[in-house]
C-alpha cells in the first residue's frame, strides 16, 4: 500500500483538482462549530478541527431524502403509481473524516445492507464514497473510541488515513478505493523513515490522551429482560427532556420515518431521520403506544445501542465512541455512565 | 438494485362493508401487472404495506389465502390518516401494495396436529386466511381437528359473516362463534367472552397448537385459560401489531428487544415473547 507525503498546500490543490470530477466533502468552520461541506474553489478547509458537531452520516444517508414521486392528476394514466425518484450517485469522497465516524458507517452498514434486504439508496451512496480519514492528534475529553474497538488512528471503515505531521499530511492508502484516490491526486512524494516514525509517535501520544472509557464486556451475558427491568432507568431518564439531540448527532443512529408530501397534483414519498426519543415514533393508529413514557424511550435508546445491537449482531455495541451525545446533551446524560450501570448490573 | 420500498400498483376490485358500525371494510385488490401477482407469494400470517400516493402506507394483515388466486384481500379498520382515506376510496381506484412482509404462522409445526384458532374482534383477518388455506382440499388432510373460537362485541361486529355461516355447516371444522352480548333473539350461537367460551369448548391441548389473535385484553385473559388446558408456551402462537414504516427491519421503530415485529414477527410464540421485554 502507498504511503505519500503532501504539504498541506499541495493537498488542498490536489483536492480541488479531484473535486472537478467527483464530489469532495471537507470539514469547514461554521460559526462556533465545524461541518462537512462540499469543496469549492473558495472553501477553506479546517484541518485543525476536533470533530464536526453533526456527524457525517448525512453524506451517505441524507436527513431528508426523496424515495418516490407520483402524480395525482386526474386523467393521467400513471396517476397514483409511485415511481423511483431520480438519484445521483456521483463518486464522492469525505476527506478528513475522523476514525470514529468512519467506524460508525461500518456499524450502521449491518442495518442497511444485510442478507435479506439492501437499502438501495444507502448502499449505492455508500459504495460511491471514498473515506479519507484524518487521525486525531488531539482527541476531545469526551472521546472514548479506544474502548469500543477503535482509536484516534483507527483504520476500520477507512480507505485512506492521514497523519497530520506539522505542515504536512502523511497519507496511507488502505484499500484499492483509497489507492485510486491517492493516485488521482497531484503532487506528493514518497514518505521517508523519519515521517513514518513521526506518525507512529503521534499514534502513541494520541492513544494516551484518551482516558475516558466505556465498560461493555459483560453486556452480552446479561439477560435482556432483567436489564430492561433494572431499577436505574427512572434515574437515568430523570433529567431527559426528550429533545432528540443525541439521536440526530449520533453517527450510528439510523432510524427514519416515511412521509408523503403533496404540492398541487405532484407528490413525493420522502424519508426523514426520526428519533426514538419522540412519542410519535411508536404511536399506533389505535392510540396505543408501547413507549408513551419518557423513561421507556430513554431506555430504548440505551438498550438498543448497548444490548439489542450486541445480541442481534454479536459484534460489539452500536456506538463508535465519538462522544457527541455526551458533549451536546443539554442535561448531561452520559452514555458512558449508563453503560457502566448496565455492564455492572 | 431491487428496491424493497417500491409498491406494486393495484386496482381496487371490490369493497365489502363488514361490520354494522361501518368501520371495517374488506378491500379486494387486483395487480395491474399480472407478473406482480406471481412475485407477491405469501403464506397465511403475513402482512403487507397498503400504499396510497399522497397519504402514506399502513401495515395490514393479508386476509385472503394463497389458495385464492387472482386477487388479494385486506380488511381495514378505519383509525388513522391512511385507513380513513382508504375507506373513502372506490372500486377502480389505483393504489399500491408492498410485500408480502414478515413471518407466518408455523405451518410446518402445525402439520399433523389439532389446530385451535382463537380470534377476537377485527383481528380475525389472517385467521380467515389460515382457515381458507387449511380447508382447501389439498391442505385439509395435513391437519387433524380444526377448532375455531371467534368472538366480537355483537353479531353485527363479526367479520366474514357469510363464510362463518358456511363453516358452521361443515363437518371438517368446529366453529364456536360468540358475541359479548346481544338483544337479538334469533342469535343461535354462543354468548360470552372469548376466554370463557374457550374454557368451555376447548377440552384438550393434546397434540394441539393454538393461534390467538385479538385485542390485548382478550389475549391477556385467554392465555391463562390455554395454560390451564395444558398448552405449553411453545404451542401458543400470537400475532402482534406495531407502528411500522419500512416493513423490512431497517427503519428501527417496531422493535421489541432485538426483534423487529415487521421482519422477525409479527408471529411469535408465547415462549419467545417470555424471553423478550414486555414492550408491545
Amino acid at each position: 500500500m502507498t504511503t505519500m507525503l503532501f504539504s498541506k498546500d499541495e493537498w488542498g490543490q490536489g483536492l480541488l483538482a479531484v473535486g472537478k470530477s467527483i464530489k469532495v466533502f471537507v470539514p469547514v468552520k461554521e460559526g462556533d462549530f465545524t461541518a462537512f461541506q462540499l469543496l469549492a474553489e473558495e472553501t477553506v478547509p479546517d484541518w485543525a478541527y476536533q470533530n464536526t458537531r453533526m456527524s457525517p452520516k448525512s453524506i451517505v444517508y441524507p436527513q431528508s431524502e426523496g424515495m418516490f414521486k407520483y402524480s395525482l392528476e386526474e386523467g393521467d394514466p400513471e396517476a397514483n403509481i409511485v415511481k423511483e425518484a431520480p438519484k445521483d450517485y456521483t463518486l464522492q469522497a469525505v476527506v478528513g473524516i475522523r476514525p470514529c465516524d468512519a467506524h460508525a458507517f461500518q456499524i450502521v452498514k449491518r442495518n442497511f445492507d444485510n442478507e435479506e434486504f439492501r437499502d438501495p439508496w444507502w448502499v449505492q451512496r455508500y459504495e460511491a464514497t471514498t473515506f479519507v480519514g484524518l487521525g486525531c492528534n488531539e482527541p476531545c475529553a469526551t472521546c472514548f473510541c479506544t474502548s469500543v474497538g477503535g482509536g484516534p488512528f483507527g483504520k476500520n471503515g477507512l480507505d485512506v488515513i492521514l497523519h497530520d505531521v506539522g505542515s504536512r499530511f502523511l497519507a496511507e492508502g488502505l484499500t484499492a478505493k483509497g489507492e485510486d484516490f491517492l493516485a488521482g491526486l497531484t503532487g506528493g512524494q514518497a514518505a521517508g523513515e523519519k515521517e513514518l516514525g513521526e506518525a507512529k509517535d503521534l499514534e502513541g501520544w494520541a492513544g494516551e490522551k484518551i482516558t475516558a472509557g466505556i465498560s461493555t464486556d459483560q453486556l452480552k451475558n446479561k439477560v435482556v429482560t432483567q436489564l430492561f427491568n433494572a431499577p436505574f432507568w427512572e434515574d437515568v431518564a430523570f433529567s431527559c427532556i426528550n429533545c432528540g439531540t443525541c439521536t440526530y448527532l449520533c453517527p450510528t443512529c439510523w432510524c427514519f420515518d416515511i412521509q408523503d408530501e403533496v404540492f398541487g397534483k405532484k407528490g413525493d414519498r420522502i424519508r426523514n431521520w426520526d428519533s426514538c426519543m419522540m412519542p410519535l415514533f411508536t404511536l399506533h393508529g389505535s392510540g396505543h403506544n408501547p413507549r408513551d413514557k419518557k423513561t421507556q424511550r430513554v431506555r430504548q435508546r440505551f438498550m438498543h445501542k448497548l444490548k439489542y445491537y450486541v445480541d442481534k449482531y454479536g459484534n460489539g455495541i452500536q456506538c463508535s465512541g465519538c462522544g457527541r451525545c455526551v458533549r451536546f446533551c443539554p442535561v448531561n446524560i452520559d452514555i458512558r455512565q449508563v453503560a457502566e450501570l448496565m455492564n455492572n448490573y | 438494485m431491487e428496491n424493497p420500498y417500491l409498491p406494486y400498483p393495484v386496482r381496487i376490485d371490490n369493497i365489502t362493508v363488514e361490520t354494522e358500525d361501518r368501520n371495517l371494510k374488506t378491500f379486494k385488490f387486483v395487480f395491474l401487472n399480472p407478473e406482480h401477482e406471481g412475485r407477491f407469494k405469501y403464506t397465511p400470517g403475513q402482512f403487507a404495506e397498503l400504499s396510497i400516493a399522497g397519504k402514506g402506507e399502513i401495515p395490514i394483515g393479508i386476509a385472503s389465502a394463497p389458495t385464492e388466486k387472482g386477487f388479494v384481500c385486506f380488511t381495514v379498520n378505519k383509525v388513522g390518516l391512511v385507513s380513513s382515506h382508504l375507506h373513502n376510496m372506490k372500486v377502480g381506484d389505483i393504489m399500491g401494495i408492498r410485500g408480502p412482509l414478515g413471518n407466518w404462522y408455523p405451518w410446518d409445526q402445525m402439520e399433523g396436529k389439532n389446530v385451535v384458532i382463537i380470534g377476537g374482534g377485527f383481528a380475525f383477518t389472517t385467521l380467515r386466511s389460515s382457515i381458507i388455506y387449511m380447508l382447501h382440499p389439498e391442505n385439509r388432510p395435513k391437519f387433524k381437528e380444526i377448532t375455531v373460537v371467534y368472538g366480537a362485541r355483537g353479531p353485527g361486529m363479526l367479520l366474514y359473516k357469510d363464510e362463518l355461516a358456511q363453516w358452521e355447516q361443515r363437518k371438517d371444522i368446529n366453529m364456536h362463534i360468540t358475541v359479548d352480548s346481544t338483544n337479538d333473539s334469533t342469535w343461535k350461537y354462543n354468548v360470552g367472552f372469548v376466554p370463557a367460551i374457550t374454557e368451555k369448548k376447548i377440552t384438550s391441548a393434546e397434540n394441539a397448537i393454538a393461534i390467538v389473535c385479538g385485542p390485548p385484553i382478550m389475549i391477556k385473559f385467554t392465555q391463562p385459560v390455554l395454560e390451564k388446558l395444558g398448552f405449553p408456551p411453545e404451542r401458543i402462537i400470537l400475532s402482534l401489531e406495531m407502528r411500522m414504516k419500512c416493513g423490512i427491519g431497517i427503519c428501527g421503530r417496531c422493535n421489541i428487544g432485538d426483534k423487529y415485529v415487521c421482519k422477525d414477527g409479527p408471529v411469535f410464540s408465547l415462549a419467545q415473547l417470555k424471553t423478550m421485554p414486555p414492550e408491545y
